[in-house]
């Protein structure tokens, strides 16, 4: 399977930049692929035991590998990414105008089944989250393909945000589990049986990401959005196949963590409202694809309630409902994108006897159309008949009533909806003035497709027990359970009274519900949450760099030091008069005068006007520092100090000779006030800081293995020396560097200010003699 | 500890803070300078006792390794005065004051109050 997956990715690179490809070459190509690879996987997977399982070393220094396992439901999964992928594909290749979005539609989209066969396909969680990404990307493009339209791009974006987002928390939950469990593998999981708080949290992580992949609540507003793709696009990203993934992920794990109520109530509950919600928000539609794209979110909650609960009836009935949506849906997609072709509008109220005009097209999408509803005999009522079963014998509690009632409300609304689809494009309504007729009546590729998914519908549901006997292999390689099978006719039970009552119920509303009434807009959607929380974020960010970037140097160095002070404080506080008991005065009268001049001329550095005379004073400080150093027994620090301060007097008065004498006072940026608190505060902090850390020395110095290092290592006595130049002499070698560093920067600094000047001297020579030329 | 050199250091640090918050460039300059003394008075009055110069063979001597940091850090500190001066004499020469300015980009993006994504100017907004 690995190999097939980079199949895909190699025709897909080559579609994309050979540009000048035919649009009928490229998508024979990626039929080609498709063809192969539903063909490796039918022959591989079907009728053995022991799944073809294939892996590669991505990264073996940290255990990270790629691996494929093709169980009975990942055939399932990837014969139908293939099978459609192909169908189409052939559509698409009559849907576009001929050109460069066709070739690049092309190239995306077998990239993208290329993915998406590698996530259904892969045995671990690591594998499934790589692939899990490319798709997330994938789409991003494929929703985008129409890049000259804001709404295109802003649907792709949140689409990417949403799912980007969802991707992150699958993440987390592999990272959590890969700590917690010790593994990713979804068998080795499910064999371990994990448990503990740290796998509760991966669990909800990894329903959250499923949610957001497909589109559950409150993540569900994203996939309407997602319509403004192409017709092709959503019929097989957004019905098929990648909203699929969150189903596959959750259908991998409910055998896993079906059992923690957390998990339980957010599938049913959650599920359950986005059933509900989805089919509500349809029934308000009028353009026939966004219906279409609601009724997908109402039937991913469906589907989400099934396979998450992982009950064993539960879990059968979720994959069958799995293949059944895919395959009507896409059917359902293509013929609106078939009519919108030969009409140029989706808009259900301006049809008006659109079925006498394209009578195959209204058959072939009425029975798709009643697979969704769940009539009888197609596989739709199969595959939902079976669901109320396995929920009405479920005995997990509250959950599973919560469950039943949101799927029987949920399907009387599937009914409503497929009615009001019907009516809304076949019908003849006379109430429709100028209604759309068929302005050129589509291809045989546009309506052939369309023709295959419903046969699919009819014929799976009309061997409903054959079709089901298929389908329990797969659904036992999920929980490792037997499963009945399918029925066409279940017999006369509580299910089928159930079901027809819905059915009747649903046509009802679907066929008197007023479009006026329907068609009233909606209050509150999450399209609009997100896009205010996702302003919000943009403008608080906004807010906060203007905050915290005033453009002010001296705004950060007050910022800067107030947290020095503030820091200090905090490690004072834990024992405020640590080391005062060990205060005393001074180590003499000689070291109180020094001190007292050291004082007396910093404070004067801040008082004087003029440049010389605080250079000078600068000067006066570091001297008596110096005399400091020497008295506390530092001989070699006095020198040197001595001898930097002298050499620091020599630059100032180098360098103020030429600027101005006294200080010109520019705009203060900040009161006077502030700033001497906050110098004041770092002066008291340090200095009550330093007494509290000159008590607080638990180990000797390193300063005693030096000294008794010193004379047999190095031959020397003065041991600051032999630190400098012996045993650390790298530093000071770091030292000499920064020191030849800030020579060259001062040296280039002067030489360009030299530069500078002395060009703009010639100029002004070069000015007065043209004028004197000119006079 | 003895309070004397304590004093020392909250003066020169705060002083040398006090400078730093200035918008005359040579003012700067003092405070780093101010401050670097601070600092290496610090390291040393807290690093041990007064004490004999540290040679081999001297009893009651102080702490060697303080004092070849503060020594790294009288030289560097050195280093950084002479680099700021050459800056401030730069800066002097280009605008006739050595005032640090506000960063006019940053002052800018704090005046802009218009969204940033969301309103992406359309090219052509065709229907699929």
């Amino acid at each position: 399977m690995l190999v097939l997956v980079l199949l895909h990715a190699v025709v897909a690179a080559v579609v994309l930049s050979a540009t000048r490809l035919r649009g009928t070459v490229a998508a024979a190509l990626g039929i080609a692929v498709f063809a192969a690879t539903a063909v490796t996987a039918a022959l591989q997977g079907i009728g053995s035991d022991v799944p073809a399982t294939q892996s590669w070393d991505w990264v073996p220094d940290l255990g990270l590998q790629l691996t494929t396992r093709l169980d009975g439901f990942a055939v399932v999964m990837v014969l139908l990414v293939s099978v459609i992928g192909a169908i189409v594909l052939a559509y698409s290749a009559s849907y576009f105008e001929p050109g460069p979005t066709r070739v690049r539609f092309t190239g995306l989209f077998i990239a993208f089944a290329g993915a998406m066969t590698g996530l259904v396909a892969a045995a671990d969680l690591f594998t499934m989250f790589v692939f899990w990404e490319l798709t997330s990307v994938c789409s991003f493009l494929l929703i985008g393909l129409n890049d000259r339209s804001a709404s295109a791009r802003n649907a792709a974006l949140r689409a990417l945000l949403v799912t980007g987002a969802g991707g992150l928390c699958l993440l987390a939950a592999v990272i959590l589990l890969q700590v917690a469990v010790g593994t990713t593998d979804l068998a080795e999981l499910g064999s371990r049986s994990p448990a503990g708080a740290m796998v509760t949290t991966a669990a909800v992580l990894a329903l959250t990401g499923a949610f957001t992949k497909s589109a559950q609540f409150p993540f569900h507003f994203w996939l309407p959005g997602a319509m403004a793709a192409p017709t092709p696009v959503s019929a097989y990203l957004h019905s098929a196949t990648m909203v699929k993934a969150g189903i596959v992920l959750m259908a991998r794990l409910a055998p896993v963590f079906g059992d923690l109520a957390v998990w339980r109530w957010l599938v049913v509950v959650c599920g359950g409202t986005t059933m509900v919600l989805g089919g509500l928000r349809a029934m308000r539609q009028t353009d026939a694809k966004l219906l279409l794209a609601h009724s997908t979110v109402s039937q991913l909650g469906f589907l989400t309630i099934l396979v998450g609960l992982g009950i064993p009836g539960a879990t059968y009935a979720g994959v069958a409902h799995l293949v059944a949506h895919a395959v009507f849906k896409a059917g359902l997609f293509l013929g609106v994108g078939a009519i919108d072709h030969a009409t140029g509008t989706r808009d259900i109220r301006r049809f008006s006897g659109l079925g006498r005009e394209m009578p195959q097209l209204a058959v072939m999408m009425g029975l798709a159309a009643a697979s969704m509803a769940g009539v009888i005999p197609l596989l739709g009522f199969a595959t939902k008949e079976k669901a109320l079963v396995a929920l009405l014998d479920a005995d997990a509690g509250a959950a599973t009533v919560v469950a039943l009632v949101a799927v029987i409300g949920g399907s009387v609304l599937s009914t409503a909806y497929s009615m009001r689809l019907m009516r809304g494009l076949f019908a003849t309504d006379h109430r429709v003035i100028d209604p759309e007729h068929v302005h050129h009546a589509p291809g045989g590729w546009l309506v052939v497709p369309v023709g295959l998914f419903t046969v699919a519908s009819l014929l799976g549901g009309l061997l409903a027990d054959a079709v089901g006997g298929w389908l329990q292999a797969p659904a036992r390689s999920l929980d490792g359970v037997e499963h009945s099978s399918l029925h066409l006719w279940p017999g006369l039970n509580l299910a089928l009274g159930i079901s027809l009552a819905i059915v009747a119920v649903g046509a009802v509303i679907g066929w008197r519900v007023p479009d006026e009434v329907a068609a009233s807009p909606v209050r509150v959607s999450g399209e609009q949450i997100f896009q205010r929380l996702f302003d919000g974020l943009l403008t608080g960010s906004k807010r906060i760099t203007v905050v915290t970037q005033s453009g002010s140097l001296l705004a950060y160095l007050a910022v800067v030091m107030a947290i020095v002070a503030g820091v200090l404080v905090a490690a004072i506080v834990t024992d405020p008069l640590a080391g005062f008991d060990e205060l005393t005065w001074s180590d003499g009268w000689m070291q109180l005068v020094v001190a007292a001049f050291a004082v007396v001329f910093a404070a004067a550095v801040i008082a004087v006007r003029e440049r010389f005379v605080a250079a000078l004073l600068i000067g006066g400080v570091g001297f008596a520092c110096a005399v400091l150093f020497a008295l506390y027994g530092a001989p070699d620090l006095a020198l040197t100090q001595i001898l930097v301060e002298t050499l620091t007097i020599v630059v100032f008065l180098l360098v103020l000779r030429q600027m101005p004498r006294g200080f010109d006072a520019p705009p203060a940026w900040a009161p006077r006030v502030v700033r001497v608190v906050i110098s004041a505060g770092v002066g008291i902090t340090v200095a009550a800081f330093a007494v509290m850390v000159s008590a607080a020395r638990t180990a000797p110095s390193v300063g005693e293995t030096y000294a008794e290092l010193s004379l047999p290592e190095a031959g020397g006595k003065n041991i600051v020396n032999v630190i400098l130049v012996d045993f650390r002499g790298f530093d000071t070698l770091g030292e000499i560097t920064v020191l030849g560093t800030a020579a060259l920067g001062v040296t280039n600094l002067v030489r360009m200010a030299r530069r500078r000047r002395r060009t703009a001297s010639d100029a002004a020579t070069a000015a007065a003699v043209a004028e004197a030329e000119l006079s | 500890m003895n309070a004397s050199l304590v004093v020392v250091i909250a003066v020169l640090f705060g002083t040398g803070t006090y400078l730093l918050l200035q918008r005359t460039l040579t003012r700067i300059v003092l405070g780093v300078g101010l401050l670097g003394n601070g600092v290496n008075v610090l390291i040393l009055a807290t690093s041990s006792r007064a004490g004999d110069v540290p040679l081999v063979g001297r009893d009651d001597t102080t702490d060697s390794v303080p004092q070849a940091l503060i020594l790294t850090a009288i030289v560097i500190g050195f280093a950084i005065t002479a680099f700021l001066l050459a800056l401030a004499w730069r800066n002097w020469t280009i605008d006739g004051d050595d005032a640090v300015e506000d960063d006019v980009e940053d002052r800018r993006v704090a005046k802009a109050r218009q969204r940033v994504v969301t309103d992406v100017p359309d090219h052509e907004d065709v229907t699929p």
